[in-house]
């Protein structure tokens, strides 16, 4: 699940996602976060839409496995998507 | 559950009528699943809150009456997404789960599960199964799911997942009469296994298994996770287990991320046939359309700030019709009781206990009044956008998003606001955000801030509605508002950072709030406050009473003589001498003993010994304040004079002025914003962070912030 820092440069990620655009998600490039974007449902292969952006741009808000998820941006960088 | 039959003389048939031991049933879910609704459903008043041993989540259990004759013990566990704790408080289950040794482990878990959300809810279950626990799973929020479009073939769930599911409304109790029926029942742990555990790991399982006497595989797996924060481990097993661990190159945090993924597909396969979803989401595009307007860049703060305006108004003037009633109850049984009987214990009983008790009931319509739009606005799932629309800015000041809920409940209490922090996974964030919360304005202060504001502050209306007192309350918690978020960014730049702080959690869709819980929330934290604050003002209003009514030695017979012989020599009448007396003796009392001995340092602020002999006995608990007050000023009260504000009123300074001037009032109001004077807060903080560095240096902190700006109060306004 893990990849190379050159694999991960130019890589689009969920925090690259405009408001209302969809992605599947490819990986997760931090272990430890990752157990927890994994439990509340963020699968590799899974699809995430981006539903809503905070007043300053962060957090923001995902769809993914038909519910809404919180979450911040640059633990929305460590999703990678295809 | 007796069995009729038609065979006589068989014993075996004639089943004992003792009650079976009660059945210990947990209650297990993920957060915003209907849990605490279920809970309440199952048990309504019949709870009870605790502790788990050793750490401080709030334990709830209760008791649910199965049929006529069995009655089982509840307990409501953390909500929580899985088996792998994130935070303290999801901790607490693995302890219980693990240790069939605990007088705590569950005959049976009753699983929650949001039917509308049924994948992700679906991955805590499959792991409980796993564990060979038996247990129910309550398929809550069916009504949701099918305006939503979603369909649910329940009876093939039931056959999937091999235990009895049960679908259910818990907001308006539909199907807990059926999951009753089934708790009642003896059930046996589903044969289904979710999760395979990999080849590679059964020979390590297998010594775990061995060594513990488990005949679990995946049970031998948490071990194998845990092994560091299972409490019932001695030393030599952890030791033990990490030798092990460590030669079979065991890396949890790949093995949970497997095992994770490995769930999901599994489930997403069985619910391909279970689950179908027919239209588009209806409430989550309507939550949408809402947060459009309540998270935007302006309305959004705009109605944040309305919001609490609302409550700090409603917390003025709508509660003060119930207090007014209550100062006045508690001023006329006084007069009755003192009218009708006589004696130094009548004078214990209405000056000490009765005044005191009047202290502790005049807070609880304030209170209910609060909790019951904190509980509201948690209910309909407002307290997220709140969260979301604050992360950034909390960010700045070393806080999180999340902080805001125990900030915004410090304005309630500050003793289940630092318990409410423990939602904050980060350590650091969680360590600031339990030092500043004490500094925010909590409800003990409310007697103090609207005692001194109506004495000062007129009672004026701008546009109508807009109340000058009531804007007045609001700077003050603007200015606690302040200081604590000023306090936090200086303990951003001290505290070494030991985690990364994340902001990961789901975003309800807008409910109406569950009244039931509403009101349940209101009545245990008013209960919570009269029965644990209440003993601490009670028995300080005893000891003050003493220490004011009694001096060392013959101090107060001397007193007496030489008011007496000033009385005569000015010609008093009688009136004026009772009370040249009762000041006298007051002044070689006990009290105003310490009360002097602190004068020289609290001058400067505007105070005298009186309110020394207050800030003292505020130590305890501020709420004490006003009893104390009401105390003093009372020795020696003239006629008619009811109310705490009147009593304060006809105090007079050397000159004949009034004594509480804007500056005197405005100082106090100050000094008791900054101050840590709550003995409550100062334990809940020693028992939160496990240290007594924290309360100690909150202590420290907050009483030489007080003193400053006090003293700044004061030589500004006069």
């Amino acid at each position: 699940m893990r990849k190379t820092e050159e694999e991960q440069k130019g890589q689009k990620s969920v925090r690259d996602l405009k408001i209302g655009e969809s992605g599947v998600i490819c990986c997760l490039n931090d272990p430890e976060m990752g157990l927890k974007l994994l439990e509340m449902g963020c699968i590799p292969g899974t699809e995430v839409k981006l539903n809503s952006r905070a007043p300053f741009g962060d957090p923001i808000t995902i769809i993914v496995n038909d519910y809404t998820l919180s979450l911040r941006l640059d633990e929305a960088e460590t999703i990678l998507l295809k | 559950m007796t069995v009729v039959t038609t065979q006589p003389d068989i014993p075996q048939v004639e089943r004992p009528p003792v009650q079976p031991t009660m059945a210990k049933i947990a209650l297990i879910g993920n957060p915003n699943s209907g849990k605490t609704s279920l809970f309440n459903q199952l048990t309504g008043l019949n709870q009870k809150v605790g502790n788990f041993p050793g750490v401080t989540v709030d334990k709830k259990t209760g008791y649910s009456q199965l049929t006529p004759k069995l009655k089982a013990q509840i307990i409501d566990l953390p909500g929580t997404y899985s088996l792998y704790p994130k935070s303290l408080d999801e901790r607490v289950i693995i302890d219980l789960l693990y240790d069939p040794a605990s007088k705590h482990y569950p005959d049976l878990v009753i699983v929650t599960a949001d039917a509308s959300n049924l994948k992700r809810n679906l991955l805590l279950f499959s792991q409980l199964a796993d564990l060979q626990i038996p247990s129910v799973l309550a398929l809550n929020m069916v009504d949701v799911a099918e305006q939503e479009g979603v369909k649910i073939d329940i009876p093939a769930l039931q056959k999937e997942l091999g235990v009895p599911v049960i679908p259910m409304n818990a907001r308006k109790g539909l199907g807990v009469a059926a999951l009753k029926i089934v708790m009642s029942q003896q059930l046996e742990a589903t044969k289904a296994t979710f999760f395979e555990v990999p080849a590679e790991l059964r020979p390590l399982l297998q010594s775990i298994k061995s060594k513990f006497g488990l005949n679990n595989d995946y049970v031998a797996l948490q071990y194998a996770h845990h092994y560091k924060s299972l409490k019932f481990l001695t030393e030599q097993d952890v030791a033990w287990l990490g030798t092990l661990l460590e030669e079979a190159e065991f890396h949890s945090i790949t093995q949970q991320a497997n095992e994770t993924v490995a769930r999901y597909t599994r489930i997403n396969e069985m619910l391909l046939d279970i689950v179908r979803v027919e239209k588009a989401d209806k409430a989550e595009k309507f939550s949408n359309r809402l947060d459009q307007v309540l998270t935007h860049k302006v309305f959004g703060y705009l109605i944040f700030f309305l919001i609490l305006f609302l409550i700090f108004q409603a917390v003025f003037a709508w509660a003060s019709y119930p207090m007014d009633l209550i100062d006045l109850g508690i001023a006329n049984l006084n007069k009755l009781i003192q009218e009708n009987f006589n004696g130094p214990l009548v004078n214990m009983l209405t000056e000490g206990v009765i005044a005191g008790l009047g202290g502790v009931l005049i807070f609880v319509p304030q209170i209910a009044v609060l909790f019951a739009f904190i509980a509201i606005l948690e209910e309909t799932g407002y307290m997220a956008r709140v969260t979301f629309m604050m992360d950034k800015i909390m960010r700045k000041f070393g806080l999180n998003g999340k902080s805001v809920v125990p900030l915004i409940s410090g304005v309630a209490c500050a003793v289940p606001a630092v318990m409410s922090a423990r939602t904050i996974e980060n350590w650091k964030d969680r360590m600031i955000t339990i030092f500043v919360t004490p500094l925010m304005s909590c409800s003990a202060r409310i007697p103090v801030y609207t005692v001194l504001i109506a004495l000062v502050v007129p009672e004026k209306y701008y546009f109508g509605f807009l109340n000058l007192q009531g804007l007045v309350l609001m700077a003050l918690y603007l200015i606690g508002f302040l200081a604590a978020i000023f306090s936090a960014l200086l303990l951003k730049t001290i505290l070494k950072a030991r985690e990364r702080s994340y902001f990961i959690m789901e975003f309800p869709v807008y409910k109406m709030p569950r009244w039931k819980n509403v009101g349940l929330t209101i009545i245990e934290k008013s209960k919570a406050f009269v029965f644990e604050a209440g003993k601490v003002i009670v028995a300080v209003s005893i000891i003050l009473w003493v220490l004011a009514s009694y001096g060392p030695g013959n101090n107060f017979e001397e007193a007496r003589q030489k008011a007496l012989a000033e009385a005569q020599a000015q010609n008093l009448n009688e009136v004026q001498t009772e009370n040249r007396i009762a000041s006298y003796q007051l002044e070689s009392s006990y009290a105003g003993i310490i009360g002097r001995s602190i004068e020289p340092v609290i001058r400067p602020l505007g105070y005298d010994w009186k309110i020394g002999i207050a800030l003292l006995t505020s130590f305890a608990a501020r709420e004490v304040f006003v009893g104390t007050m009401s105390t003093i000023y009372s020795i020696g009260e003239e006629e008619n004079v009811s109310t705490i504000k009147n009593k304060l009123m006809t105090e007079k300074d050397a000159n004949g002025d009034p004594f509480f001037t804007p500056a005197r009032a405005f100082s106090l109001m100050i000094f008791y914003l900054f101050a840590m004077q709550c003995v409550s807060t100062l334990a809940i903080v020693r028992r939160e962070t496990k240290s007594w560095q924290w309360p100690l240096a909150q202590l420290i902190y907050m009483s030489g912030l007080a003193y400053v700006m006090a003293f700044i109060t004061y030589q500004v306004f006069s």
